[in-house]
């Protein structure tokens, strides 16, 4: 079921990004200046994360105008954030030909119950997890992509760390149980059977599992790699910062030489401030953009 | 043998999962000092703009070459476009090691991505083996034109989709993405030459 020819091309496209650095941007020129610094796909939206924070109100799908200038400016693949659940907005932004959707928390939810059946889609989709279980549940969905969700515009790397500990924790203690506990763990994790065994079996999820949601310095996105990520995204850290092209270049660079403390230390210096970043532990729980989706 | 597989962005571990299956341990490349023993080089899938900064940010793009001067890359996708002698759509540089056009994204977005089965021609047949190949298409590019210098292997339509130079591969589709070991077993048969 998992291995379909449009399943496998979803995950190919997925595996292509790997090790690189995907990027929001809200408009052509950021779009170019994320391409020149490297990065290796770019997300189309109408506010970054740490705005839409500031700003409140309903966050939506990006204008079309605005996610088509972008597609026409870059040549790498482009990315739009539907919200949670939306699935015409899904609808419309496939037929715009972007490359990835990301069922997105950062958006206003558009359903509280559902999200998007993705697997009647040809584009693919990513979604963001918390946890193993809510990880499993979108990939059941269809999703090609799993990201950590972290909490968005926040600039701050704790919740990044704690969803993606959290995810390999799940998935190594899944390795060592036997069939009937397998069962029994699928219950509580209240996701497939099938994809409980996938992961015990092969230890990592049938699909690319990347970092969101925080990142705001190389060292962040090289800890995010050492735990695990296969990629990251980076949102409000790059456009919120005091010299965004040196500091996209930076990530980008840490996402390669995530291994390598002296390519790690030139990454990280001269950079310019970095975003100014939020305590999550004094935001109320209404604030908290994670939360969003099950 | 030491292959090393390209490892600054794109499906690098796939293509090491290809050579293991062929009991080849990959080597991951991120400096141009690892370079010195290898006896081939893969260039894998990803974002062909994404890895031409960072070989020409990290002195790699010299470097890889040089080694090409020597011994084998294979390239796939991305890997294909860095090994072309001219790139369209937009125009980028490249090592220029095959004769041959490229043209990037040329069948369209994701959502134009295919798998296709093709049918060998007799060379690629009694080199590689015999039997249909699976060809997997992400945002990938067409070779519009093949110079005299180079030969094509294997077509999808009218298309080239793997050609060779001397001691070069390059793909438009992705072996590292099937079981099917007959491209990275051409490429290692290369490798292991003097």
């Amino acid at each position: 079921m998992y291995l379909d020819e449009t399943f496998r091309l979803k995950v190919g496209l997925a595996e292509m990004l790997k090790g690189g650095v995907i990027m929001d941007v809200t408009n052509a020129e950021q779009a170019e200046i994320a391409e020149r610094a490297g990065a290796s796909a770019v997300m189309a939206l109408e506010r970054v994360p740490a705005d839409i924070r500031k700003e409140g109100g309903v966050a939506r799908m990006a204008s079309i105008a605005k996610i088509r200038e972008i597609m026409e400016r870059v040549s790498i693949p482009v990315m739009a954030k539907a919200r949670i659940g939306h699935f015409m907005e899904a609808r419309i932004l496939e037929a715009l030909k972007v490359d990835y959707i990301d069922e997105s928390e950062v958006l206003t939810p558009a359903d509280e119950e559902h999200h998007i059946g993705k697997r009647d889609f040809t584009v693919p989709f990513v979604c963001g997890a918390r946890n193993l279980g809510e990880a499993l549940r979108r990939i059941a969905e269809g999703a090609a992509m799993i990201r950590t969700k972290g909490e968005a515009g926040s600039g701050n790397i704790v919740e990044a760390v704690r969803h993606m500990r959290t995810i390999q924790k799940e998935m190594k203690q899944l390795t060592v149980l036997g069939k009937e506990e397998l069962v029994a763990e699928s219950k509580k994790l209240q996701a497939p059977l099938e994809l409980v065994e996938y992961v015990a079996e092969h230890g990592k999820l049938p699909v690319p599992n990347f970092s969101a949601g925080g990142i705001a310095t190389p060292a962040d996105a090289a800890l995010v790699m050492q735990l695990g990520a296969e990629a990251v995204f980076v949102g409000s850290g790059i456009f919120k910062s005091e010299d965004p092209e040196r500091r996209a270049r930076a990530v980008v660079k840490a996402a390669t030489h995530y291994n390598d403390p002296q390519k790690l230390l030139e990454a990280s210096e001269e950079l310019g401030e970095a975003m100014r970043g939020l305590d999550i532990a004094k935001l109320e729980p209404s604030e908290l953009l994670q939360t969003r989706g099950w | 043998m030491m292959v090393g597989v390209l490892a600054v962005q794109g499906d690098f571990e796939a293509h090491g999962r290809a050579l293991a299956r062929l009991g080849v341990e990959p080597v991951y490349v991120r400096t141009a000092g690892q370079l010195d023993r290898l006896h081939g080089l893969v260039i894998p899938g990803g974002e062909s703009t994404t890895m031409l900064k960072f070989l020409e940010g990290e002195g790699l793009f010299d470097a890889i070459a040089a080694f090409a001067a020597r011994r084998p890359l294979l390239g796939t996708c991305a890997g294909a476009i860095l090994m072309a002698n001219e790139v369209s759509r937009p125009a980028q540089r490249s090592l220029g090691l095959m004769d041959m056009a490229v043209e990037r994204n040329a069948y369209g977005r994701q959502v134009d991505s295919h798998i296709s089965t093709v049918e060998p021609p007799a060379e690629f047949a009694s080199r590689a083996g015999a039997g249909p190949l699976e060809a997997v298409f992400i945002r990938a590019p067409i070779i519009r034109r093949v110079g005299p210098a180079a030969t094509v292997l294997l077509r999808h339509g009218e298309d080239p989709i793997l050609v060779e130079q001397g001691r070069h591969l390059a793909a438009t589709f992705h072996p590292e993405l099937t079981t099917d070991t007959r491209v990275h077993g051409l490429f290692l048969r290369k490798a292991a030459g003097p």
